[in-house]
């Protein structure tokens, strides 16, 4: 298997998703050069430029083209270029793509994707740093993922694009070309919908999804040397949750501490807190704790207020044994 | 920690983007002070900036953490100040839950906080307690303040412990150590992970374990060392101004030249003009502001005064930004006039009285103290006749101004008695010559003597 970078993993999705279906076309600014990540990179060239259309600076249209042509029958994948300026689409996204089917009482579906590229890279500040997923998180219609690791993102966009209902795909910056692994050359698909346990532990439970699960990989192997083993969960599926999965995690070790960059209040730890006291009480062995990102706008530009507010592999690794010790 | 330890830590603030530590300059406060608000506890030292700290709480001051001299990382303690409200023993107020008079018998010790997570069951432990039948007052804790967790209790199971018939055998009472020396066997014994002993905590190294960082106490006052000689320690400023002096002293060939200039008509139109002006602008008129005034136009003139060497190019600069040299017992800043061509000498003379007022009281900031272009010190106002200043690295040159002085001076065959002023200038011999040197000196010359009673201060 090759080892490729997360990246990698979505262009290649991307790639063999168009070469696979006609109907499947990418449109976003500045899709027909590669975009400014580079995600759609080479795919002009492969596929021309009415599947890899370029449009005009303005989200919600670009969400609207994309709504509708999914709505009569193509797969579209919109992408926005960073997530951060995916609210003009918001409406869009909410009010028609997610609505759609159970307002016409299934006469209409809409297979829209939507890449969203999320979360802090470092010196982006405001609007280049935000997680929005919290503010779909709530609607139901809607599916959302966020991979943590190229295997999964790459059989996730695969699974989103083949979706019969809009799917909002959440990619980390930061695993962009930071997380590499390997991903089998032939087709296959990550069910949406299905968390993944990435470790498997005694001691703690730590649930995430997107970088913070590579953080949280990375401080339960040096925890293991200091004799606490934690079990980590990658959500993967956001919107459905996999609660099943949730619970059998949770009910393992009785300590859950719960991960992810976005704010803490009213973010899917929330909810997925509440799931674990609403049918685990008697599995819990230490409150259920939530390391987030704190409850202010956005991440400051300098240095030193980024890093109070960005988690890293310490902060984690800390609340962590933290909870093993409880 | 000892009782001299109490109180709350106030932590070295963020002075500036990017800045990571700072360096105490001197305490002005001392352990046993009472402390209001705001009160200055002491100077902050930096490579950008120097401010007096501010208290952020009032209270009596326990204890100074950072000597002198010493430097400490953003956010770690500068001093304890205890809060009038926050006495009492920490600890002290705690009431141990009724619950856990039991269990603090058992343990025998431990403080009372320990004692009342020793007895709070999680769901979980009181499930499996229920289901197994465990007296979980039998059982050890391996959890925060000797909880007792799941795991212990899922490794009691374990064990066999509870089995009804190993129970009966052993009259129903199981001794805690035999207990959890059965449990770690078997667990160990299956390969599972064995819970630590609660005497030995799972983390036993790494700097989350101690709260505030070690420190050192050095006394950073005047020492005797002998009834002949004593000590005084180099304050940062102090060290900051000595290798600034030496860079420039080593690095700039020094050239010195001076002129003497009648100012008799300056200090007539001075004395006509100071009253009024203190009236209308509540500041001294000093002789200073005419003497910038003078220099500025005459770098006008001769631009290359307003220079910068740079080994291959000399880079002469267009905004004329006059240092001023501001000097108290201990140290010397140079607060700068920004773009000083393009002020009138009131605006001069309200500069300067600002610049030296807030330098005096420590209250400059960073961006007022850089980007001089050309120095004037005014060695007169301490009564100096002749002065040989050391050139403000990197600028070209620096003038003084001395004293002003009434001589004997004989104009036109005749000896009248005129007040005279000495100017010097130190000059990078790289950049300038004795030639540019000298009539530039001649056009500060004339432009002073040029001042009459028509001139105009705004």
């Amino acid at each position: 298997m090759a080892v490729i970078t997360y990246l990698e993993a979505i262009r290649t999705a991307m790639k063999e998703e168009m070469e696979r279906d006609e109907s499947v076309f990418v449109l976003g600014e500045d899709v027909g050069k590669g975009g400014v990540m580079n995600a759609t990179k080479g795919l002009r060239d492969q596929f021309g430029e009415e599947r890899v259309m370029d449009t005009p600076l303005a989200e919600s249209a670009i969400a609207g083209v994309a709504i509708g042509a999914a709505m009569y029958g193509m797969k579209p994948i919109a992408e926005m270029q960073y997530a951060d300026f995916i609210f003009p689409a918001t409406n869009q996204i909410i009010s028609e793509a997610a609505l759609i089917r159970y307002r016409s009482n299934n006469d209409w579906n809409c297979p829209v994707v939507v890449r969203a590229p999320y979360g802090a890279t470092g010196g982006g500040a405001l609007y280049h740093s935000q997680c929005p997923e919290s503010v779909f998180f709530g609607i139901p219609g809607l599916k959302i993922v966020a991979p943590s690791n190229p295997y999964d993102a790459k059989g996730l966009l695969k699974a989103a694009v083949r979706d019969a209902d809009p799917v909002l795909y959440f990619e980390h910056k930061k695993c962009y070309l930071g997380i590499t692994g390997e991903v089998p050359e032939e087709d296959y698909i990550v069910p949406i919908g299905k968390a993944d346990v990435k470790r498997e532990g005694t001691d703690i439970t730590v649930i995430s999804y997107g970088i913070t699960v590579q953080y949280a990989l990375r401080a339960a192997e040096e925890l293991a040397a200091e004799g606490i083993s934690a079990h980590v969960l990658d959500l993967r599926t956001l919107q459905p949750l996999d609660k099943e999965a949730i619970l059998a995690a949770a009910s393992k070790t009785g300590k859950v501490l719960i991960v992810h960059e976005d704010n803490k209040t009213g973010g899917v730890g929330a909810e997925v807190s509440a799931l674990i006291a609403e049918e685990l009480l008697f599995e819990l062995d230490a409150p259920i704790m939530r390391l987030c990102g704190p409850d202010v706008p956005a991440v400051g530009m300098n240095p030193p207020m980024e890093k109070f507010f960005l988690l890293s592999t310490d902060k984690i690794m800390e609340a962590m044994r933290k909870l093993a010790l409880f | 920690m000892s009782e001299n330890m109490r109180g709350t830590a106030v932590p070295v603030p963020h002075l500036a983007e990017s800045l990571v530590s700072a360096t105490v300059g001197k305490w002005l406060r001392q352990p046993g002070d009472v402390i209001e608000q705001y009160d200055v506890l002491c100077e902050l030292i930096t490579d950008k900036v120097t401010v007096e700290m501010p208290s952020p709480i009032a209270g009596r001051l326990t204890a100074l953490l950072v000597a002198e001299g010493e430097t400490a990382p953003v956010g770690a303690p500068l001093c304890l100040i205890e809060e009038p409200n926050a006495s009492g023993a920490p600890g002290g107020a705690v009431q141990p839950a009724a619950g856990a008079s039991a269990a603090a018998v058992q343990a025998g010790g431990g403080s009372p906080a320990e004692e009342a997570m020793r007895s709070r069951y999680s769901p979980a432990v009181l499930k499996l307690a229920a289901e197994h039948g465990i007296d979980l007052s039998r059982l050890a804790g391996s959890g925060l303040g000797g909880r007792i967790t799941r795991k212990d209790v899922e490794a009691h199971i374990a064990s066999g412990a509870v089995n009804p018939g190993a129970a009966a055998v052993q009259g129903g009472v199981i001794p805690v150590a035999q207990a959890e020396r059965d449990a770690a066997a078997a667990a160990a014994a299956e390969g599972v992970f064995v819970p630590a002993s609660p005497k030995i905590p799972v983390r036993t190294t790494g700097l989350h374990l101690s709260e505030n960082p070690p420190h050192t106490n050095v006394e950073a006052e005047g020492r005797m060392t002998g009834d002949r000689e004593y000590l005084v320690d180099v304050t940062p400023v102090r060290s900051i101004i000595a290798s600034r002096t030496r860079q420039s002293v080593t690095e700039i060939p020094h050239a010195w030249t001076m002129i003497e200039v009648d100012v008799t008509n300056l200090v007539h139109l001075r004395n006509k003009l100071k009253g009024e002006f203190m009236k209308q602008e509540g500041i001294n008129l000093t002789y200073l502001a005419f003497v910038l005034k003078a220099v500025v136009n005459a770098i006008k003139d001769y631009p290359i005064m307003n220079s910068v060497w740079g080994v291959d190019k000399i880079i002469v600069k267009k905004d004329i930004n006059i240092s001023l040299l501001v000097g108290t017992e201990d140290f010397v800043l140079s607060p700068v006039i920004k773009k000083a061509d393009e002020k009138t000498i009131a605006g001069l003379a309200r500069e300067i009285d600002d610049l030296t007022k807030r330098g005096r009281a420590g209250k400059l900031t960073l961006s007022e103290l850089e980007g001089g272009t050309f120095t004037v010190n005014n060695t007169g106002s301490f009564g100096s006749i002749l002065s040989y200043p050391i050139i403000n690295y990197p600028q070209a040159a620096i003038l003084t101004f001395e004293s002003i002085v009434k001589k004997p001076v004989v104009i036109q065959d005749m000896i009248a008695v005129r007040s005279i002023a000495n100017m010097c200038l130190s000059l990078d011999h790289r950049i300038l010559d004795g030639v540019i040197c000298g009539r530039f000196l001649q056009r500060v010359k004339e432009n002073l003597e040029g001042y009459n009673q028509e001139t105009k201060l705004y």
